[in-house]
């Protein structure tokens, strides 16, 4: 079959898009991270910060385990692990958490900025953090900030602790003088080498008043007011773009910036709110978009007319569809998404067709027997699931990589779209049979 | 409260799923939130299994809190049963869900199942991993077992027996459990029941047919051996069969359970571990000072072997596992050294700077204090790592085992003429601790040390050992030494220089002398005696 017979319908003609279509919403199990697991990144990316759980032995055993990385001398994480004295009445938990909190910092005083996280076990003892954060910050403050997030799996998905954090970070930035000029505030992680790529284009384009959030270092927060301008470089920023609107910004509204497309429409948004030309956008982006489509290349035949079914995970299903669906011609079967946040995705899903299936939430049974029926040349799932899809004989691309490798704007999209084909080309290779 | 960065058990309910996992026939509908689907992974990813365990979460969210989280639970464990037909059912609580107070156990009793039900009570905020694991496999032997009579083993011309305490994630259990059979088939004792890592519900049931249980793993199966003992009059074996001698102790025991003659079997099986310990290439290895933490059972007989069969010095010997700190202790004493009793893994590490070893054994989270210390090192126990699940035969018990041990323990140490020649020729321009392995010359630089960063299970692969535990490899000289005394410390090997520059010191500062020169340093060897 050549590659364009393999081009699903849609990409050749346009079927209607996925925007008005009804989420699938079922009840039952779920397969996916609580928010604690954002801490895994958010922990390398704020150089100068220190995450505590204030949680159970599970939670610190879920770290371990879903970091997988024992391989830093000292991770800037640890859990405050909630014992039987704490619930027994018998020790003060407030007391207690003081002195967690002094010995950790005796022990690093490294730290500028202590971030507390509440867990399922504080949330249902009612453990009042943000006050807690408030006391310990009136305590150690300036040398350290105290501030507080919930990561809890019973309100939070994965990456919607990131979410809350920068949510609870927005409240501690600085305010912006009214008379400030306008600025553009890029929320959400991103792989350092990532950020610098995007901060020498914005500089080309002739913005130069540019912040990212998370910054590197939490003692040096960028200004927030009426003047500065949102772009999200991640989907899962509900909270976060509420807690900043809140404080007078303003949301930019684009697609997320995966492979050629995404990102120079990402970058078109930005570009268009801060006045810039055509000809300079033009010729700005026109050597990284030659360069993506480039690497692209390399994938296409690979993907393109490949079936593929995502299992919810990151909430970055829908902008990664789209970018396979559009720029490798891959057909999506179904996008499991843990949460779906319809403003923010509202320019991905407006180029994925209407004949998919759009799930939020999860009960996984059933959806592993849709998964099953529909037989996918490519199931992005999590690593629970993986092994056992491969032992049935599907391929499978787990999708925590997704989040911890830099695959955002026109350098990575080659590696991106690899991310995808290798599975596909290593079963291809194998010739052992299990 | 307690401060945590590693952990070395999860909570209880992973001992649980461990179980669950272990067997067949049997499902585990835990009371939880999404998050807790993470152990999973554990199985999925660490030990590669083809299929996902066999555990339903309830998954209640903060909305369900207000309305009603035991129809959640009533819901889960219903579709539970439909979907995976199980012959019993495991249910219990995890942390969040213990605070909650749903009573898992009640609802699924007024479910009116089928099938059994065997609730489980684990206190997440007391309890960890083992107890969790050892509790659950001890509720489900009393749940099959319980209320049955006392078996006829009157007509039987050969006794039999079961084998305990093998389970998913266990180290090693899968090659461990090939060894012991091996062993008992050479006896010819039959194996009625191996349990819980392949067996059924229905198994678990048959287990007082047996005359006796073969103990591997106490920290999972003690309880529900002693529990047997008592009730069914199954008397229990307790020699674990790591090492050479201590393979032969078991080999023994379980002849005199089983009243049959050990000699055949012992004089069928052989191992290499004890020649190659006597072969004189091996001399190099007496005395090196080794270092050993893990779960109880590996830690002491480790300590055994270390002493007994490979002539190693244990300078530190401990456990996590506080339920078996007493066996610890004694096996402690038995070597002149104090047992480190702690699941804090930095007084682990404090331990091993403190006690200077030349090889740590230990888990994985010792590996990675090793590796930072550049110590040799080498893994005999749970926390497990993908690593720790070869794609090859690796026994840590019986004769194959011992073998294995040799290999694993021996290794990553420098052999002895090397050492020699290091220490005769010490300007040779490739030789010189500055300088890198030469067959590893064309990476240039340090990548040999990078490489072996990489998840190197023998973390000196490649690299020179540095038994220099503070310093890096080319290190500065402190103040207080003479020019010729720095010179002469500087043709000691760098594996032992750091020792021989601590002894110095510390005897030079004992004495007041200062500087140090020469003299001081020879005077220090002597003193010291090495």
């Amino acid at each position: 079959m050549s590659v364009l017979e393999r081009l699903p319908q849609s990409a050749q003609t346009g079927a209607a898009c996925a925007t008005q279509a009804a989420p699938l919403r079922q009840r039952g199990q779920h397969e996916v991270f609580c928010g604690l697991t954002s801490i895994i990144w958010l922990h390398r990316k704020v150089q100068d910060a220190f995450f505590l759980i204030v949680g159970s032995r599970t939670c610190a055993h879920l770290m371990q385990s879903a970091a997988g990385v024992m391989i830093f001398a000292e991770p800037r994480f640890a859990t405050a692990i909630i014992d039987e004295r704490d619930l027994a009445g018998m020790a003060d938990l407030n007391e207690e958490l003081d002195r967690v909190v002094d010995r950790l910092l005796t022990r690093r005083p490294d730290i500028k900025m202590l971030v507390l996280v509440g867990s399922c076990p504080s949330e249902v003892i009612k453990l009042d953090l943000p006050r807690a954060a408030g006391r310990l910050n009136r305590l150690h403050a300036p040398e350290t900030r105290v501030i507080s997030y919930s990561g809890s799996g019973i309100e939070t998905t994965f990456t919607q602790g990131e979410d809350n954090f920068l949510a609870s970070l927005a409240a501690e930035l600085p305010k912006a003088p009214a008379a400030a000029s306008a600025s553009l505030m890029v929320v959400g992680t991103l792989a350092d080498v990532v950020e610098d790529q995007f901060r020498r284009l914005f500089e080309a384009l002739g913005i130069r008043d540019v912040a990212f959030l998370p910054s590197r270092k939490g003692s040096e927060l960028p200004e927030v007011g009426p003047n500065t301008r949102l772009l999200l470089a991640q989907p899962w920023l509900g909270a976060a773009t509420k807690a900043l609107e809140s404080r007078g910004a303003i949301l930019i509204e684009a697609p997320f910036p995966l492979g050629e497309g995404g990102t120079t429409a990402w970058l078109k948004a930005a570009a268009d709110t801060f006045g810039v030309s055509d000809d300079l956008f033009e010729q700005v982006t026109r050597p990284g978009r030659e360069r993506a489509r480039a690497a692209l290349a390399h994938h296409r035949d690979d993907l393109c007319g490949r079936s593929v079914f995502f299992f919810p995970d990151s909430q970055m299903e829908p902008a990664l569809a789209r970018f396979l669906h559009v720029e490798t011609g891959a057909r999506i079967v179904e996008v499991g998404t843990p949460y779906l946040h319809r403003t923010h995705m509202n320019a991905d899903l407006a180029q994925l067709p209407g004949d998919l299936v759009l799930s939020e939430g999860q009960d996984v049974d059933l959806q592993i027997a849709r998964c099953r029926a529909a037989d996918p040349d490519l199931i992005v799932c999590g690593m629970g699931l993986g092994n056992p899809f491969e032992a049935e004989g599907r391929t499978t691309k787990w999708s925590i990589e997704l989040v911890f490798a830099p695959i955002q704007g026109y350098e990575q999209a080659g590696d991106l779209a690899e991310l995808f084909a290798r599975p596909l080309r290593r079963r291809a290779a194998l010739k052992v049979e299990i | 409260m307690q401060l945590a960065v590693w952990t070395y058990e999860g909570p209880p309910h992973v001992g649980a799923m461990r179980i669950a996992a272990s067997m067949s026939g049997l499902h585990y509908v835990l009371h939880a939130p999404q998050g807790d689907t993470y152990a999973d992974l554990l199985f999925t990813m660490i030990e590669r299994r083809k299929s996902r365990p066999p555990v339903t979460y309830t998954t209640f969210q903060a909305r369900d809190l207000g309305k009603d989280t035991a129809e959640v639970f009533r819901t889960a464990c219903q579709h539970a049963v439909e979907r995976f037909q199980p012959q019993a059912i495991l249910v219990g609580a995890s942390c969040t869900a213990e605070l909650i107070q749903d009573d898992p156990a009640g609802l699924a009793k007024a479910l009116g199942l089928s099938i059994p039900v065997i609730p489980l009570e684990l206190p997440s905020y007391q309890k960890k991993e083992n107890w969790g694991a050892a509790e659950t496999f001890y509720r489900l032997v009393r749940g099959f077992c319980g209320g049955v009579g006392q078996p006829d083993r009157s007509e039987r011309t050969r006794k039999t027996c079961n084998i305990l305490g093998s389970t998913a994630l266990g180290f090693r259990n899968r090659d461990d459990i090939r060894e012991v059979k091996g062993i008992l088939d050479a006896l010819g004792v039959p194996v009625n029941v191996i349990a819980p890592l392949g067996a059924t519900p229905a198994d678990i049931a048959r287990l007082p047919e047996a005359d006796f249980n073969v103990v591997l793993y106490p920290e999972i199966a003690d309880t529900a051996a002693r529990w047997l003992e008592r009730t069914f009059k199954q008397p229990r074996s307790t020699t674990i069969p790591i090492g050479a001698t201590a393979t032969r102790d078991f080999v023994r025991e379980i002849a005199t359970l089983a009243g049959v003659d050990p000699e055949p079997a012992l004089e069928e099986l052989g191992e290499r571990l004890s020649w190659y310990a006597r072969s004189i290439d091996s001399n190099y290895l007496t005395g090196k000072r080794v270092f050993i933490f893990g779960d109880a059972t590996h830690a002491v007989a480790a300590a055994r072997v270390c002493r007994d069969e490979l002539g190693f010095k244990v300078c530190g010997l401990g456990t996590y596992a506080r339920e078996f700190a007493r066996d610890v202790r004694a096996a402690a004493a038995d070597h002149g050294v104090e047992a480190l009793i702690t699941d804090d893994h930095l007084e682990v590490e404090d331990a091993i700077v403190a006690a200077q070893p030349e090889l740590v054994l230990g888990t994985q989270m010792e590996r990675h204090v090793a590796k930072r210390l550049r110590l040799p090192c080498a893994v005999i126990s749970s926390p497990v790592h993908v690593q720790d699940f070869p794609a090859r035969y690796s026994p840590q018990m019986g004769f194959e085992g011992a073998n294995v041990l040799f290999d694993s323990w021996v290794h990553p140490l420098m052999m002895g003429l090397e050492e020699h020649l290091l220490g005769m020729f010490r300007e040779d321009f490739e030789f010189n601790d500055t300088a890198e392995a030469s067959h590893l010359a064309a990476l240039g630089g340090k990548a040999d040390r990078h490489a072996s960063e990489d998840g190197d299970t023998s973390p000196n692969a490649g690299a020179a050992p540095d038994g220099d535990i503070h310093a890096p490899a080319a290190e500065a000289l402190p103040a207080g030494w003479t020019h010729d005394a720095e010179k002469e410390l500087r043709k000691i090997p760098f594996f032992v220089r750091g020792k021989a520059r601590r002894n110095t010191e510390r005897f030079a500062a004992e004495r007041g002398v200062a500087p140090i020169t020469v003299e001081t340093l020879y005077d220090a060897k002597a003193y010291f005696g090495r």
